[in-house]
């Protein structure tokens, strides 16, 4: 059925798959679409893990797709000669396909443990930092002032401002009043939902000062995409001077609000 | 077999009547078209249905797309009709378009359109039977769509509009109304459409397993069923058993919602300033619940497009299927291993991180029996010889994309991996690959391939092939670069996403995106025209156009009413392609013995 042209036309198209698959992600980067720059500690190795997923599967993906081409270009029926092999399977290749793979995933699976056991598991101990509230649409950050405590009369009131210290461990508590959020950090390969009725610690260590977006990863209704903070990391000194200064303008200002305590408190 | 169809085996005709009865032509036509018991309309009903919501799916992703490229202009045509503010869309209704884009092709398009579609048209022919085991249930599985067509429907139509929470609807989003425009009657017709789709669903799944273990002609062995009987077997298994915590769990949400129980909401839970009257559930609970059905679903919308491309992969590569066996395995694999995994969806949930890594395992491990069964696939085209069909092009290229699907599925089951990409378009890029480029292009590979067998007529095979190319270059244009953003971070289900400092640089490559999109739902026109021109104009297909081996080829395009005119009766499995010794390439399950062909047959086993 068909010509020999439309076999090697066909073939093409499919060889197409991974030669422009390999090539949109290895151009990517160059316009500046990948991975946002890194600034927390446990981020490389999760860079370094995506790196090592993607290499993996991109040898899997260029050897598959070859092959499917290959049998595509080969097998074609105006092409080949004589009938097609008449063979069932093999018992061989089963158990070969079969125990590789099942042995690879295992391994990844494994691999993978420790990280996530850093990001997720191993909590360091310590107080809270700050405690972030999401609401629609906003972040509510409350630091605990200078006695250390959440709950007490010298807490600070921010919203969609926070600020964090470089080069040492922060423990987020995150909580939601309303619906689910979720406390994305791209820069610092940082997810976590905050659940209504939950008390969720995230924790990280940042490494480098600067600016970077907090962004509102889980559907929280109609303003979801504009639930967007800002996170400035930046030396001990700084944080702690703008931890003052912010804290004066509050009490020269206004008392704390009272819906943010009521909806904050434990 | 019942009485009933057991005495009209003989006759030809869908349109042949009873002796001794008065035509009534109305009565008759409703009984024959509308309210059919044959298996074969009803299929044919849910195809049509499924089709037409496909279309409307297809063009809500377009109206997604238009304002991710280009937020907040004017939409062409779609504007005048809903948005509020000139032709510019409310971010409201972007919510809105998501969930309800989600919603239809998952409820009302792939699941009703492989299980009720296929399901129905090719088990009872496949398997040598005249009709359904139940053949009054499987009408009703067909017209209990028709509630859920209308109430979710109707949402669009409510106050509030139709549901805006995500096709996951989780609480407390879904289930206060004062969190959301949509969570007001829009989700609770979306959640009486869903229990619908359910009860519908589960009529069907019934009548799958009874007629597929009771109704198989003589000698049609489990191990001599299609490969597409077998995924429609284990599919019907899966439904049957996931589909009651669905139902449960989305009562419980409507209870909720109506009465206030609080089985989802959290003591003390504000929401727009307003306190909550009720408290003391969780809304974790209801993700748990929620993706104990949908997780196995994923393969429910999967598994018989795996089944029908192998057996169109073989009848074009005119090859026995590589590893019959272990292909049926990996199957039932998968769907073992389907119900001990829908943590991978809560990984960012809150749910216990160490509960995280016991489903990373089963998550990595449920990748196996999708590797074999591609291992199998390209076993299966090695050696062969490849007749480049519509339908093989289409069937080829499930292959090629659902590996893409498969592979990226591993960075999502690596947990560290999955808190970066986790809710952003790499997931997005990942299950339209599966359900899109794996699904959507099995199902085309199936009516390309079983069209000859509904309407005796073969669709046109050069506006096929400018139908796949097109389809096949825009979907990789649109989904292949879903991985990229991903990459960046790109999150889901925001209106506007430029006014980050890390997405601001991404909007012309998400209008190159749209324009892919565009392109891949204007490409349907020409599927459209050719699928409504073959079925009045086609060439006459006779009853086996392909030379395929299954008994659904044995029997008259289109078979009448009570399909065979003979009674089949098996004598091999259903893959005897390019037999040594054969003078014809293929060996039907229905041919008589052969000696040639038996001890052929005999040794290669």
């Amino acid at each position: 059925m068909g010509s020999r042209l439309g076999g090697i036309f066909w073939s093409l198209i499919f060889l197409a798959v991974p030669v422009l698959g390999v090539a949109t992600f290895a151009i990517a980067p160059s316009y500046n679409i990948w991975l946002p720059k890194n600034v927390s500690e446990h981020g490389s190795s999760i860079d370094g893990l995506f790196y090592f997923i993607l290499a993996l599967t991109g040898v899997v993906f260029i050897a598959t797709e070859g092959l499917l081409f290959w049998f595509i270009w080969k097998y074609d029926a105006a092409k080949a000669k004589g009938p097609a092999t008449y063979i069932h399977g093999s018992h061989t290749l089963e158990v070969v396909w079969t125990i590789i793979p099942a042995a690879t995933l295992l391994f990844l699976a494994i691999y993978q443990m420790n990280t996530w056991a850093d990001v997720k598991m191993r909590r360091p101990a310590m107080a809270p930092t700050v405690e972030v509230v999401a609401r629609q649409f906003e972040w509510r950050l409350r630091y605990p002032g200078r006695d250390g405590m959440l709950g007490t009369r010298d807490d600070l009131f921010l919203t969609n401002d926070l600020h964090l210290p470089v080069d040492e461990d922060v423990l987020i508590q995150l909580k939601s009043m309303d619906v689910l959020h979720s406390f994305f950090l791209p820069n610092f390969r940082i997810k976590q939902d905050a659940v209504p009725g939950m008390k969720i610690p995230v924790w990280f260590k940042a490494k480098e000062t600067g600016q970077f977006d907090i962004v509102c990863a889980e559907l929280c209704g109609w303003g979801h995409y504009k639930m967007k903070g800002r996170v400035t990391i930046e030396s001990r000194a700084d944080f702690d001077r703008w931890l003052e200064e912010t804290y004066a303008r509050q009490e020269a200002t206004q008392p704390a609000p009272e819906d943010t305590v009521a909806a904050a408190a434990d | 077999m019942s009485t009933a169809t057991a005495s009209t085996l003989s006759h030809g005709t869908a349109t042949s009547l009873p002796p001794a009865r008065k035509p009534r032509p109305v009565a008759e036509f409703l009984s024959t078209y509308v309210f059919s018991k044959d298996h074969k309309v009803i299929g044919l009903q849910f195809l049509f249905s499924t089709l037409l919501w496909f279309l409307i799916g297809g063009l809500l992703a377009l109206a997604v797309r238009w304002q991710i490229a280009w937020p907040w202009s004017d939409v062409p045509v779609l504007g005048k009709l809903f948005a509020q503010q000139g032709g510019q869309m409310a971010p409201e209704f972007y919510t809105m378009l998501f969930t309800m884009h989600a919603t239809v092709m998952i409820f009302l398009v792939i699941i009703p359109i492989l299980a009720g579609a296929f399901g129905n048209f090719l088990i009872p022919l496949m398997i040598g039977a005249d009709d359904m085991a139940f053949p009054t249930l499987n009408m009703l599985s067909y017209w209990f769509m028709w509630p859920a067509f209308l109430l979710f429907g109707a949402s669009f139509f409510v106050e509030g509009g139709a549901a805006s929470g995500g096709w996951t609807s989780y609480p407390p989003l879904s289930t206060n109304v004062n969190s959301a425009p949509g969570s007001g009657w829009g989700q609770t017709l979306w959640l009486l459409g869903l229990t619908m789709v359910g009860v519908s669903s589960m009529l069907g799944s019934v009548n799958y397993m009874t007629t597929i273990i009771l109704m198989r002609a003589p000698g049609m062995t489990m191990f001599r069923l299609p490969m597409t009987i077998w995924a429609m077997f284990i599919t019907a298994v899966l439904q049957a058993f996931a589909l009651p915590v669905l139902t449960a769990a989305g009562f419980m949400q409507l209870t909720d919602r109506m009465i206030g129980t609080g089985f989802f909401t959290p003591e003390g839970n504000v929401v727009n300033n307003s306190l909550a009257s009720t408290g003391g559930g969780q809304p974790l609970l209801w993700q748990h619940l929620f993706w104990f059905y949908s997780h196995p679903a994923v393969y429910i919308m999967i598994l018989p497009a795996m089944g029908m491309v192998s057996d169109i992969l073989t009848t074009f590569a005119r090859k026995p299927l590589f590893g019959y066996r272990p292909m049926v395995y990996s199957i039932a694999g998968i769907a073992g291993l389907g119900f001990i995994v829908w943590g991978h969806h809560m990984f960012m949930s809150g749910m216990n991180p160490a509960l995280g890594i016991t489903f990373m395992v089963s998550t990595m491990m449920i990748a196996l029996p999708s590797a074999v069964k591609t291992f199998n696939w390209l076993g299966t085209v090695w050696g062969g010889r490849i007749q480049f069909t519509t339908s093989m092009l289409f069937a080829l290229s499930f292959v090629s994309m659902f590996i893409i699907g498969g592979l990226s599925g591993i960075f999502m089951a690596a947990t560290p991996v999955d808190i970066f990409i986790h809710d952003t378009y790499f997931i997005v890029a990942h299950f339209h690959y599966v359900l899109f480029a794996g699904t959507a292009m099995g199902v085309w590979a199936a009516i390309y391939f079983w069209f000859p067998k509904m309407f005796g007529r073969t669709m046109n095979e050069f506006w096929g092939k400018v139908h796949f190319f097109l389809t096949f270059i825009f979907l990789n244009g649109t989904f292949f670069t879903m991985h990229i953003l991903g990459a960046v971070g790109f999150p889901r289900r925001l209106a506007d996403a430029y006014h980050y400092e890390t997405f601001h640089h991404l909007q012309p490559l998400n209008a190159f995106l749209t324009w892919c999109a565009i392109g891949m739902v204007a490409s349907q026109i020409i599927f459209a025209a050719n699928f409504f021109w073959s079925m009045f104009f086609g060439p006459i297909a006779g009853r086996n156009p392909w030379n395929s081996n299954t008994l659904e080829w044995s029997a008259p395009s289109p078979p009448g009413h009570g399909n065979f005119d003979f009674q089949p009766v098996v004598y091999r499995g259903p893959y005897e392609y390019s037999v040594p010794g054969v003078e014809k390439d293929h060996l039907m399950q229905t041919d008589p013995p052969n000696a040639v062909a038996a001890a052929a047959v005999a040794a290669a086993h």
